[in-house]
């Protein structure tokens, strides 16, 4: 049964070839994103992950009767883009593993536990300003959630959460971008542009991390936390031999017209400036390579090695090799990213968030190839920079002293009065892009336009009739009747627009249920 | 000084297993400090070409100020025991 609504307009012809529309995006952009945290309790020598976990999202309580359900029943992370099934078992956790470790909240988001690691994943937002309000609103629940569970520690323990990326013991845990595409774009494609891409985006939003996971390539610092992990350019699998682009193929949305573009090669970032572009330009690319606007073949030799090299040079300036022969530097391949883009928005209309990202992405390019230290209010991975060289200045240490290990993991501590990143936010010493106000809003309330939106409000009103939830639908378990569960299978649909007002009228999930027709 | 004792408390009130308090007002509170003014470079604009170099030399003190009095706020949060704590910090692998 789906939500009855009006359908929105793709702009589509009656044919049902999509217009090669001037003047608009190639499909609305929908995204999110999945973000691990590292843990660990000091002073507790029982400490477990899975248990510290499976404790910390469960102190995040809004569901008071502690009973609703992940639905893993859609679920098909076996599936790959690339156009077939790969054999592997696929694991659902029996009806109370279920409740002990999963929680969507009233704002549209899912707070789980994601193999040993707290995992925050995002509503469905559809501009990349919103998406940096409900990445730090993420950041929120899981502080709110860690107080909370360090009250049930025992005596002196202490629960401690890093949103980062390595544990420099060769250990790795994602930030992993969504992006909704239209599902026509081949995956070939799609590949071929975001292996130069992503191998150099770090460049403008790497986090920074101190050291080197390869022995044979130590370094002092380098530009991002997960550029040592890639050991292959294009696969299934998330946790062994990373791919740069993944082939995860779950749109949780109508699999006929969409796909979902599963990103695990980005940095947890601070920063919302550095999120803001991370996102917003990564979306604007996703739609130049919809639209045929990649004019430039940037095939690079070697993408593995590339995202290692370009990460440990601080320079900017050492060259990498294209596949053609030819050598260029990571930021002259980004300045022809952001060629074309402009090349490509200069005969469309774009919306304030897109213009401004797009203005933001260019000052930074521009700035990058002056001098990178200028951004030091601006990109992670220089203003981790700035404040460790200042501190090695005055300490009179070296890199390879524990103190700045401690700084590097200490930049992305959650607590507010000890994360050196929420430290400097609150000397003005970094850009801001959204306001606390709006970011706490966003730790109670949904997106209002997207799905996330229906998803939300309904936990919020009907907590005691929802029986399970997944991306793409809700189940009730009304009295004396089989679970009833409502498709969302359209990302755009279930928005304030379509269903506040039904909502409004329905009392109940009973109700509900009957205003839509059932 | 003042600032140090505040994180003082702050750090023994986040290690008892008591009550903690609503991490709401805190990054609030936080976002009202007075934020440190950067002030722009050294070129605001007028000024006589002695005054110039004067003020590029007060800017320069400031700055330093600000620098040192971050350094020291960072100084005062930064886990103690970095070696073994850097050390402790083990994951297990995730996606």
């Amino acid at each position: 049964m789906c939500i009855r609504a009006p359908t929105r307009r793709l702009d589509r012809k009656r044919n049902g070839e999509p217009e090669k529309a001037e003047g608009k995006m190639a499909i609305p952009t929908v995204m999110g994103t999945e973000i691990e945290f590292g843990i660990m309790v000091k002073n507790d020598p029982d400490f477990d992950p899975i248990s510290s976990c499976v404790l910390i999202v469960n102190a995040y309580r809004e569901d008071p009767d502690g009973k609703i359900l992940w639905d893993y029943d859609q679920e098909n992370p076996l599936a790959d883009a690339r156009g077939f099934q790969v054999e592997g078992e696929k694991y659902t956790p029996n009806q109370q593993e279920n409740i002990a470790r999963n929680k969507t909240l009233i704002n549209g988001a899912r707070y789980y536990v994601d193999h040993a690691h707290p995992e925050y994943s995002s509503p469905e937002v559809t501009n990349a300003r919103d998406l940096v309000i409900h990445e730090k609103a993420g950041e929120r629940v899981i502080e709110i959630s860690r107080r909370e569970a360090n009250n049930l520690l025992p005596e002196g323990a202490q629960m401690l959460i890093y949103k980062n990326n390595s544990d420099r013991k060769g250990n790795s845990y994602g930030c992993h971008e969504n992006y909704l595409m239209d599902r026509r774009t081949s995956f070939k494609k799609v590949v071929e542009p975001l292996l130069p891409f992503f191998s150099t985006r770090q460049i403008w939003c790497g986090a920074g991390k101190v050291g080197s996971e390869s022995r044979n390539h130590p370094c002092d610092y380098q530009l991002s936390q997960r550029a040592d992990f890639f050991e292959t350019e294009v696969a299934l699998d998330t946790m062994v031999k990373r791919p740069i682009v993944n082939t995860r193929d779950e749109p949780h949305a109508d699999r006929e017209k969409y796909r979902r573009l599963h990103v695990i090669v980005g940095d947890s970032n601070m920063s919302e400036f550095t999120i803001y572009l991370r996102n917003g330009v990564t979306a604007l690319i996703l739609s130049m390579i919809e639209d045929g606007a990649i004019s430039k073949d940037l095939t690079l030799r070697d993408p593995v090695r590339t995202i290692r090299e370009v990460s440990h040079d601080l320079t900017l300036a050492q060259e990498v090799t294209m596949d053609d022969g030819t050598a260029r530097t990571a930021l002259e391949i980004q300045s022809d990213f952001l060629e074309m883009a402009l090349a490509y928005t200069s005969s469309r209309s774009l919306d304030p968030v897109q213009k401004d990202v797009l203005q933001k992405w260019q000052d930074v390019i521009e700035a990058l190839g002056r001098d990178p230290m200028e951004l030091d209010t601006k990109i992670d991975w220089v203003i981790k920079k700035r404040l460790i060289e200042s501190y090695i200045g005055r300490k009179k240490l070296d890199w390879s002293d524990p103190q700045v290990q401690m700084l590097d993991l200490q930049y992305h501590d959650s607590r507010p009065d000890k994360g050196l990143y929420y430290l400097l936010e609150r000397q003005g010493k970094v850009e801001r892009i959204v306001t606390d106000e709006e970011i706490q809003h966003a730790v109670y309330n949904p997106p209002r336009d997207t799905r996330a939106f229906f998803r939300g409000e309904c936990l919020r009103r009907y907590p005691s009739e929802v029986f399970g939830v997944n991306w793409d639908s809700i189940s009730f378990g009304l009295e004396n009747e089989s679970i009833k569960r409502v498709m969302m299978a359209e990302p755009l649909k279930g928005t304030s627009e379509f269903v506040e007002e039904l909502l409004d009228r329905s009392e109940t999930a009973a109700v509900l249920l009957e205003n839509m027709g059932s | 000084m003042a600032t140090f004792i505040r994180d003082l408390k702050r750090d023994r009130a986040d290690r008892s297993a008591g009550a903690e308090a609503d991490p709401i007002p805190l990054y609030m509170a936080a976002a009202e400090q007075k934020q440190k003014s950067k002030g722009g470079g050294g070129d605001e604009g007028d000024g006589e070409k002695g005054e110039g170099g004067q003020k590029l030399a007060e800017k320069g003190e400031e700055l330093k100020e600000e620098m040192d009095e971050l350094l020291d706020e960072i100084d005062s949060v930064l886990e103690e025991n970095a070696e073994e704590f850097v050390k402790n910090y083990v994951q297990r692998g995730g996606e």
